[in-house]
């Protein structure tokens, strides 16, 4: 642990993860090069699970930096940041993260409802960090301007939608039929 | 419609992830299909975010095909769906690095970022300034300049954002933008002015006195942001670090007054850059490590950790600041986090009294199997510098160390623990037997080489010194059976030390190196047989020699000795004595000549002494034929310190020879001394053999000159009276500069060109280098080395002679070749502040003409 002060500068979160219960990586951004690669940046993940999946204990030193991390059922989230960040600004980072996930998912806070909703997820992060910079760390402010729209419309409805469309397709396929039966019948009956 | 849906019913069914098993080629095939008309949002949107999800697992998508999936994904900008819209700029940004021609998006991006929809907005400046370059630049600036003063938060925020990530590349640009900048920093919202803040800041960087106007300006008030306040914290510490007075200073009491801020992020930040200032005191300590205390029993995980690891912080250099918060301290070790109870514990190492060690150690021990290997680390390290502090308290941290030996981890861990178990031995002579016996029992199933290796070699050199080295030759003797060739090979040369230095293990160490003699590896085996034929021979000065002491020639030295001899073979066999020695670089030969022996503990210097003694005399040839150093005594002071010669005797003992070693100082500035040596005479007709006299003693540097007296083979006889007399030449010299009036060496030199200098730099070695530093008297760069040359009488290479205009500093390349065809090399760095410094290197191959030609040149 160097001495050191920090460079104050913007660029505060060095990478923000969502793993699986496996350790597999689900959305993971990488801010600067301390990972050059996707290998090595999996290679941490998987180390960094390996340490953090058995004990919830919300903060860990691994490999030089400072790791918080918080999970649900199935679901890990990370906010990684240098070793010597102010550890409470990474905190409100992934508390951001965390509550926006949870919004988006309806309070489901599960692998599966998060697949469903993968594109949302992709925009609250990029909406919450840009490049490393926090852009934004007020939950209210992220879903607001995420505005799920379409997506936005409970799954029920937009179902609702669907089936009618379909149903529409339905009736309209039944019309043609009556129709080109209609129009054979005449036709029947010459033959006959 | 109807067939996304079946198809993700077919997926969810079989795995709970929908992505599982998606390629890349299927992905680019999918996205083909953005180029239907119409467009279908949803469709696309989930293509969009496969493509996302791919590129995210990391699959490379290769220039074309990204091209490809970019150009297909513009069609989707006539698509007014926001979700898609947002995808795409999502996309854009994935892909702006991968993919050719993106800038192609940039006006669709330009219409989004001036439109009406706020919610584009945002989105399509970050995605622009991402893919802009700098011509672009230009033609967006002014959308930018709108956009950071934009009345809308997020606009102005991702602006201010991207602005600074443009900074890296056209900082100019940006630059002008700063009254812009400026308006923003005043905003109500407060993430915009966090973003405004920081941005003015980078672009101030190196401007101090804008930057420190800035803070004073922001000190005062008017940041609402606890981020931005954090930043101003840190940008005031930066500033703190280089003002001189700074008790006086605004900025410490607008840290001191955010440590009473209501955000927590901001009153930590304050403490840990108080903690962090340099010398900091006591008085400006305690309050921070109030706060810090508060926080230790939070409910919150991640502020027991910040405060914990600050206080560690604060340990170290005030732990007597940090004694208030021992009970807290000592609750957090039994801390679920395992983090925190380490760095709890560490802390408490640090404050604690002897007294409460046993119990620290105790808890340490319950859960050392649950922490990460850089947390062991850093415990072995507390450990290690309380064995120092309380010694007698050994054989509870050797035990704690050892039984952390035992336990699994990585060789950093490892290689730590081992380390501080040697440091011990060493450090302490109590503890050499019981940590021999750990270290023992730890090689014993040992999987790193290296660190096996190092413990046997150090068993070879403390294990025949204790009371009872016959019991460790079981386990050195189990290495050989079991090990690999190279643990092999050290466990045999540690057994020969054994067998060389204890008389009655000799015969049972013969069998065991017998045994060897038959070993696959042929390093093994020739260690063997090399080390029982001189044991065999059973002669003491054999042993010293060859088992006891290693060779003292410098390896490079004795490759290049004998690389040159298999190409020109000759009659004569291989003389080691003309392979260079391995000496100790110049810097730490010149302390121990130094005058002043109590400007450090003399303790701590005396092991290295003896070894930089024996090489300095073995580098001597006239003592080449008595053998190794066997002791040299303390330095005796034989004249008064206001003489003016001052001459320390240091008497080295060989086995039938004594060498009186005098380091004479002349205090004198206007006279150097030449031929000094010592003339000395005894009472009792002890023989002088050889003197070697110092060749030239200049002002205040110390000279060595050398009496080689024959001790008689009676050994009680040893006790004699020397009358010393010095003896030398004095040459009167000027003064001011130091410099001897006299002739420069010409006649002894031949000039020789060479034309690549650095070739022949390298291809004489560093063995004979000899470095100095001195102050010239001239005032320019050319007279000086005018100087050197006419002084030196050597030929300047590679046009070396000549300054570039207006140059501070300079390089000199000088060549020569010295009587007896020894080339000569001499690299001068000049440099021009007042006067002119100069710092010399001389390269050559025969250690004596480079020392003549350093001293020389002083």
């Amino acid at each position: 642990m160097d001495t050191s002060l920090l460079e104050a500068s913007l660029y505060t979160v060095k990478a923000i993860a969502i793993l699986d219960n496996d350790g597999e990586r689900i959305i993971s951004k990488f801010y600067d090069d301390t990972f050059p690669t996707v290998k090595e940046q999996k290679e941490f993940e998987k180390n960094l699970f390996n340490k953090t999946h058995k004990a919830n204990a919300e903060i860990i030193m691994l490999e030089g930096l400072t790791c918080v991390y918080r999970s649900n059922v199935d679901l890990f989230f990370y906010v990684i940041g240098s070793s010597q960040e102010n550890e409470l600004i990474l905190v409100s980072v992934l508390n951001c993260l965390y509550e926006v996930i949870s919004q988006i998912l309806r309070k489901n806070i599960e692998k599966r409802t998060l697949f469903d909703h993968l594109d949302s997820a992709y925009l609250a992060i990029d909406e919450i960090v840009d490049g490393g910079i926090i852009l934004e760390a007020d939950p209210a402010a992220i879903l607001q301007r995420v505005a799920l729209k379409g997506e936005d419309v409970p799954l029920s409805e937009q179902n609702f939608k669907d089936v009618v469309a379909s149903k529409l397709e339905v009736g309209q396929r039944t019309m043609k039929v009556i129709q080109s039966a209609k129009d054979q019948l005449p036709w029947n009956f010459l033959k006959n | 419609m109807n067939l996304r849906r079946d198809k993700k019913d077919e997926e969810d069914g079989g795995s709970s992830n929908p992505f599982q098993g998606l390629e890349k080629s299927m992905v680019i095939q999918e996205a083909r299909s953005f180029n239907d008309t119409p467009i279908v949002p949803r469709k696309c949107c989930h293509i969009l975010t496969k493509v996302m999800y791919v590129l995210n697992q990391g699959e490379q998508f290769g220039t074309l095909e990204a091209t490809e999936t970019f150009f297909a994904m513009t069609k989707l900008f006539q698509s007014n769906d926001s979700m898609l819209r947002r995808m795409v700029y999502l996309l854009i940004k994935e892909m702006a690095d991968i993919a050719d021609d993106v800038i192609i998006v940039t006006s669709s991006l330009t219409k989004d970022m001036t439109g009406k929809e706020d919610l584009y907005r945002a989105a399509a400046i970050r995605a622009l300034c991402k893919i802009t370059d700098s011509t672009m630049l230009q033609a967006i600036e002014r959308f930018m300049k709108q956009a950071i003063v934009d009345k809308v938060p997020s606009v102005s925020s991702a602006a201010l954002a991207s602005s600074l990530h443009l900074m890296k590349q056209n900082p100019d640009v940006v630059r002008r933008w700063v009254n812009e900048v400026q308006e923003a920093a005043s905003s109500d919202n407060i993430m915009v002015q966090y973003h405004a803040l920081g941005l003015l800041h980078h672009v101030r960087k190196n401007d101090s006195i804008a930057v420190s106007k800035m803070v004073s300006k922001y000190t005062k008030g008017g940041l609402k942001s606890p981020y931005a306040t954090c930043l101003l914290i840190r940008i005031s510490a930066k500033l703190l670090e280089k003002e001189e007075y700074r008790d006086s200073s605004p900025l410490i009491d607008f840290i001191e007054s955010c440590l009473r801020h209501k955000s927590e992020m901001v009153i930590y930040e304050a403490a840990h850059a108080i903690v962090n200032m340099k010398d900091t005191t006591a008085r400006e300590l305690a309050p921070a490590v109030s706060v810090l205390q508060l926080f230790l029993s939070s409910p919150k995980p991640t502020l027991r950790f910040a405060a914990t690891k600050t206080l560690n912080k604060v340990a170290m250099t005030h732990p007597a600041a940090v004694t208030a918060c021992n009970l807290d301290l000592e609750n957090l070790i039994t801390d679920v986090n395992r983090s925190i109870a380490t760095l709890a514990i560490t802390t408490l190492l640090k404050t604690g009294s002897e007294s409460s060690i046993d119990r620290l150690m105790k808890q340490i021990g319950t859960f050392m199997s649950d922490i990460s290997d850089e947390f062991k680390v850093v415990v072995v390290d507390a450990v290690s510098s309380l064995c120092s502090k309380f010694p007698r308290k050994y054989s509870v941290m050797m035990n704690f160390l050892a039984s952390m030996l035992r336990d699994d981890g990585g060789y950093e861990y490892k290689k730590a623990i081992v380390n501080s178990l040697v440091g011990i031995i060493e450090e302490n002579p109590e503890a050499k037997e019981a940590g021999l016996s750990h270290l023992c029992e730890f090689i014993e199933d040992c999987e790193h080489t290296s660190l096996a290796t190092r413990i046997l070699h150090l068993l070879g050199q403390e294990g025949p010194r204790t009371p009872k080295p016959a019991k460790y030759i079981r386990f050195i003797y189990n290495r050989v059976i079991l090990e690999n060739a190279a643990i092999r090979a050290a466990a045999v040369s540690s057994l020969a030390k054994f067998g060389a230095h204890c008389e009655p293990l000799l015969p049972s160490i013969m069998v065991l190196l017998e045994r060897s003699l038959l070993d696959s590896d042929d390093e093994v085996r020739d260690r063997a047989t090399f080390y029982l034929n001189i044991l065999k021979q059973n002669q003491k000065a054999l042993n010293s020699a060859y088992i006891l002491n290693g060779l003292a020639v410098s390896v490079v030295g004795l490759e290049r000795a004998l690389h040159h001899y298999t190409i020109e073979p000759s009659e004569q066999p291989f003389d080691i004595k003309t392979v260079p020695l391995d000496t100790q670089p110049f810097a730490e030969h010149k302390v121990t000549s130094d005058v002043s022996p109590a400007a450090r503990p003399a303790e701590k210097a005396a092991p290295p002494t003896q070894e930089i003694y024996a090489e300095q005399l073995a580098a001597v040839p006239e003592f080449a034929h008595i053998g190794p150093l066997f002791k040299s005594s303390k330095p005796v002071e034989l004249t008064e310190s206001e003489t003016e010669y001052i001459v320390r005797c240091i008497k080295h003992t060989f086995p039938k020879h004594v060498v009186f070693q005098f380091d004479c100082t002349n205090t004198l500035n206007d006279q150097q001394l030449e031929e000094v040596y010592v003339q000395m005479e005894s009472a009792e007709g002890l023989e002088v053999e050889t003197v070697v006299p110092a060749p030239i003693l200049k002002y205040n540097q110390p000279g060595t000159t050398y009496t080689l007296v024959q001790l008689p083979d009676d050994n009680t006889e040893v006790a004699s009276v020397f009358s010393n007399t010095l003896k030398y030449s004095v040459k009167d010299c000027d003064p001011n500069t130091g410099e001897p009036d006299e002739e420069g060496y010409e006649d002894e030199y031949v000039r020789v060109m060479k034309p690549n200098f650095m070739a022949s730099w390298e291809e004489i070695g560093e063995d004979n280098e000899l470095e100095e530093t001195f102050a010239l008297s001239t005032k320019t760069l050319e007279e000086a080395i005018q100087n050197i040359v006419n002084f030196l009488g050597m030929q300047p290479c590679e046009r070396s002679d000549k300054v570039p205009e207006g140059k501070s500093s300079h390089s000199l390349f000088l060549a020569g070749v010295f009587r007896g065809g020894v080339d000569v090399l001499v690299k001068a760095r000049l440099a021009l502040q007042d006067t002119v410094k100069m710092q010399i290197t001389v390269r050559s191959t025969d250690p004596e003409i480079s020392e003549l030609i350093t001293s020389a040149v002083g």
